[in-house]
This record gives structure tokens, C-alpha cells and sequence, in this order.
């Protein structure tokens, strides 16, 4: 697979390092009511979807940028990759 | 129709002409006692136990496609007992005891060859590390032998003993291990399942459930609405998909897991071998073609096929496991999907749904499981209590801190 970085281009996958669902950017609040099941929840369930799936590749052989890549896992394509940013305040990842 | 030499005599004095199907082709019922979605290898030994051991009837198994044609023709044949952890060794002897009984008990030849396993180990560490489990396996009632590197080129002298990097020391031996005809598996249950009445319906995909007030009453198909009094689902590498119809999300991910057939050869391996520095393992099946394979892919994926890289990989640990694999030219390669589960261990069990049961998350170690894996589920299905071999594959064991974790990587589905 090559994966168009938005800064580098085209670079094999094999630079990367597969970090997993991309909702795994959005940790939850310790220190609400409900964090035990929050965090149960946040480490161990997954979406896993069959189709489009945004998800966390780790540049480590190559800038050390992490990004968010959009892929079809039925078929692998990659219809977008962008780079992951820490989310403000009331925005969604 | 009962196989044995002496039929096969018979039929060959008048032309084959008394064979008939191995099973039913059937129309499926409005109604069942009991469903299984998923007609692999897991769906069709449940389906077998419950109606052999528990004295069910009115079963039907439910595949997408056609029976046999997912992990259970897809895998590298390998049966092994040779776990560490107490919630997992008892369940994978109890797997190894029913394969010793299988053909008898199926009255089918699956070619269930016990001709061991070697793992390899490179350095002091990991001897120790493989003496403790092979102590560990003896307690269960396994078995384990701790070869020497002297020992070790007695049964294996082509391996690569004076590796630069990663010399062979010797090799922790599980001599009941072995490999077994895995299409044979599923034919031979589904065989057997449908001699005592259970109905295998091929062509028939779930595409959702009916659940009223916490109960389940039946799934819908490609094929109609199909009640039932109880549905357990065995459909690994697509079970997030599945129970997403119940509206559950699990603690699996979807990965591609790529194997490798070379040319046909004399024979050359004694057993099944693991390298112990890389991820490689490798059998001759009795065609004679080397069967190998290593890592998976890493990345979540429906598609039963892989990428270059990791046949690369697979390759180079061939090489430096044993350099005669060059030799050999690769004939086949292909893919298929893994439930990875956060800890590498499976689940049998409820769900909160009243009457719908899962059984999934085998990672890449679901064949070896086969039989107890469906004798397991059967259990849970006909009684509502978890086998005594199963009680720790539990759903709920990630929120009560009863993980099974025998790699010890905690929740990265990739690493396990």
C-alpha cells in the first residue's frame, strides 16, 4: 500500500507504524461519573468496520507525523490521509 | 450411509454407483429450536455436539457461502496443546483429546496426523521461558519435551543451527501436536451433523436479527425470515459485522492473516517447526508441499488478501530458519481474516441478549480449537452454563480484569 502523505507524497506503508482506529484520539473524561465503563469501552471496543474506516498511521521511519488515514478495508484503497491534530475544545476528531 | 474398507470394496466392484451425498442439500424451515450462524469449521462441530452429545434436534447451521469456505480451508493445519495460562490450556488438551477420537467419532477420515511440534529457542531466556511452559503443559496432562541442541539435530539436521544472529539452541517438543486435513474437518462434521438431523443450509447469509423485549426470535436472511429459540454465532473474521445486528460492538479487530504452499517435495520435515526469532512456522503436508506461514498484515481489512511486505518477511525468516526452503519454489499464497481480540484469546459466551450467544475472537488460532471450540458451545447453547473448559472466555473479562493475555501486549489486536 502507498500512503499520500500531505506533506511527503506518496510513501510505502511500510514507513509507517499501524496505530488503529482513529477514535482512539478522543480519550475520554477521567474524571467523569461513568469513566471506568468510559474507558472499557475507549481500550477494548472497536468499530471495526467492513468499508470505510478512518485510522492512526505512525510516520516512524519517515518524519515522525502522525496521520489519519482514511481506507476502504474491503479493497484497501485509500481514499485520504491527513494529519492528525490534537482536537480543540468541542471539536470532533 | 457408514464408511469403511469394506465399502469401499463394494462400491469398487460395482462401479461407484452407491455413493451417495455426504449431506443434505435442504430448503430451510420457518422455524428452529436452534440456529448457528456460520458454517466453518466452529458452526459445524457445534452443530455436530449438540445434536450428538446433547440430544438436540431441530437444528440448522446458516453459511453465507458455501460450508468450508472461509478460515477453515484457509489455515496452516496446525493442532498443538502447548499454552501457558490456566484459562487457556485445559480448553486446547481438551481440543487435542477429541482430535485423538475425531475420525471415530466423525466415522471420517480427516488425516489427523500427530507428528509433533518443535519450537525452536535461540537464546538462555527463551529455554527458560519454554521449560517453564512445557511445565506448564505437564500439569494440564500435555505433554512437552525440553530437547538440546545436540538432541535437536538428531531429528531436524538441515535448520540453520549456527545462525550468526540467531543460533538454534534447542527446541521445546509438544509431540501430540501435529496437523490435520483441515477441508476434511469441515466435511466430516457437517457430515456427521447431518446424520443425526441437523439441517446445513449453504447460500443462506444473516443480514440481521429479531430481537423483541431482550429475546431473540429469530435472524432474517438472504433467504427469508428463520426463527429460532436460540442463534449462536461462529462466524470469525466477520464477527464485529455480525453483531452489529444486535447492536454490539466488540473487543475484535478484522485482520488479514496470509499463508504459503510450495511446489510438491520429497518428504524433508519431520513435524510442524516454529522459529523461535521470528514469526515463522512450517509443516509437509502430505502432498508434499511445504506450508508456511508467519505474522499478520497489522492493519484492519476485509479483504482475504495481503500485502507484499509481509510474504517478504514470511520468507526471510524461512531463509534463515532453514536455507534449503530456497530451494523451493512458492506455488500458493492467499489470505483470511482474523477476529484479533485485545488479549489473543477467544470468547464463548452470552450475550445480553436473551437466547443469542457468541463464540469468536480466535485470532490465528482458531483451527487447532475446532472441536472444542463446538463441543464448548454446544454446552452453552443446551445448558446456559460455559463448559468447564471454557469459563474464562468470557466477554465482560476486559471490565473485570480477567484477561488472558499469553503474549503479554496488552490491548494492540496487531501484536498478539
Amino acid at each position: 500500500m502507498l500512503i499520500p502523505h500531505p506533506l511527503l507524497g506518496l510513501r510505502d506503508a511500510q514507513e509507517f507504524v499501524y496505530k488503529g482506529d482513529a477514535r482512539l484520539m478522543a480519550r475520554p473524561d477521567p474524571q467523569a461519573d461513568d469513566a471506568l465503563q468510559a474507558f472499557h469501552d475507549y481500550t477494548y471496543l472497536r468499530d471495526n468496520p467492513a468499508g470505510q474506516h478512518r485510522e492512526l498511521w505512525f510516520h516512524e521511519q519517515g518524519d515522525r507525523s502522525w496521520l489519519i488515514v482514511t481506507r476502504d478495508t474491503r479493497t484497501h484503497e485509500i481514499l485520504k490521509a491527513e494529519l492528525a491534530r490534537p482536537r480543540g475544545k468541542g471539536e470532533r476528531t | 450411509m457408514r464408511y469403511s474398507g469394506l465399502r469401499i470394496i463394494k462400491e469398487a466392484l460395482t462401479g461407484h454407483k452407491g455413493w451417495t451425498p455426504a449431506w443434505r442439500d435442504v430448503a430451510p424451515q420457518n422455524q428452529y429450536d436452534f440456529i448457528i450462524v456460520g458454517g466453518g469449521g466452529h458452526g459445524l462441530a457445534t452443530a455436530h455436539y449438540l445434536a450428538k452429545v446433547y440430544g438436540k434436534a431441530r437444528i440448522a447451521v446458516l453459511e453465507k457461502g458455501w460450508i468450508g469456505g472461509g478460515n477453515v480451508g484457509r489455515n496452516t493445519t496446525i493442532i498443538r496443546s502447548n499454552y501457558l495460562l490456566p484459562g487457556n490450556e485445559p480448553f486446547y488438551e481438551f481440543s487435542m483429546k477429541l482430535w485423538e477420537g475425531l475420525e471415530q467419532d466423525l466415522n471420517y477420515n480427516a488425516m489427523v496426523s500427530q507428528r509433533g511440534i518443535m519450537n525452536l529457542f535461540h537464546t538462555d531466556g527463551q529455554r527458560d521461558a519454554y521449560r517453564r511452559r512445557g511445565n506448564a503443559m505437564i500439569l494440564h496432562g500435555s505433554d512437552a519435551e525440553l530437547l538440546d541442541q545436540e538432541q535437536l539435530r538428531k531429528e531436524a539436521p538441515f535448520l540453520n543451527f549456527d545462525n550468526a544472529r540467531f543460533p538454534i539452541k534447542g527446541a521445546l517438543v509438544h509431540r501430540r501436536g501435529g496437523t490435520v486435513r483441515h477441508d476434511a474437518v469441515a466435511w466430516g462434521y457437517a457430515r456427521s451433523a447431518d446424520r443425526h438431523g441437523v439441517d446445513i443450509i449453504q447460500n443462506c447469509e444473516v443480514t440481521g436479527f429479531k430481537i423483541e423485549n431482550g429475546k431473540i426470535l429469530g435472524v432474517e436472511t438472504s433467504r427469508g425470515f428463520i426463527g429460532a429459540g436460540k442463534v449462536g454465532v461462529a462466524v470469525a473474521g466477520s464477527s464485529s459485522k455480525v453483531m452489529s445486528y444486535a447492536d454490539m460492538r466488540l473487543p475484535i479487530e478484522s485482520h488479514v492473516l496470509q499463508a504459503f504452499v510450495s511446489e510438491g517435495l520429497k518428504p524433508v520435515l519431520p513435524g510442524v517447526i516454529t522459529f523461535g526469532a521470528g514469526h515463522f512456522y512450517v509443516s509437509q503436508s502430505d502432498k508434499g508441499g511445504l506450508v508456511f506461514g508467519g505474522d499478520i498484515d497489522g492493519y484492519n481489512t476485509y479483504a482475504q488478501r495481503g500485502n507484499l511486505p509481509v510474504v517478504e518477511d514470511v520468507c526471510e525468516g524461512g531463509m534463515a530458519l532453514m536455507p534449503m526452503i530456497g530451494r523451493a519454489r512458492l506455488l500458493r499464497m492467499w489470505g483470511g481474516l482474523m477476529d484479533m481480540s485485545m488479549d489473543g484469546s477467544p470468547f464463548i459466551d452470552k450475550t445480553h441478549i436473551d437466547g443469542l450467544y457468541f463464540n469468536g475472537g480466535w485470532c490465528y488460532g482458531g483451527f487447532k480449537a475446532t472441536p472444542a471450540s463446538g463441543y464448548a458451545f454446544a454446552h452453552l447453547l443446551a445448558t446456559d452454563t460455559p463448559h468447564d473448559t471454557a469459563t474464562a472466555y468470557r466477554l465482560d473479562r476486559f471490565i473485570s480484569g480477567h484477561m488472558i493475555d499469553e503474549k503479554g501486549v496488552g490491548a494492540q489486536p496487531n501484536l498478539h
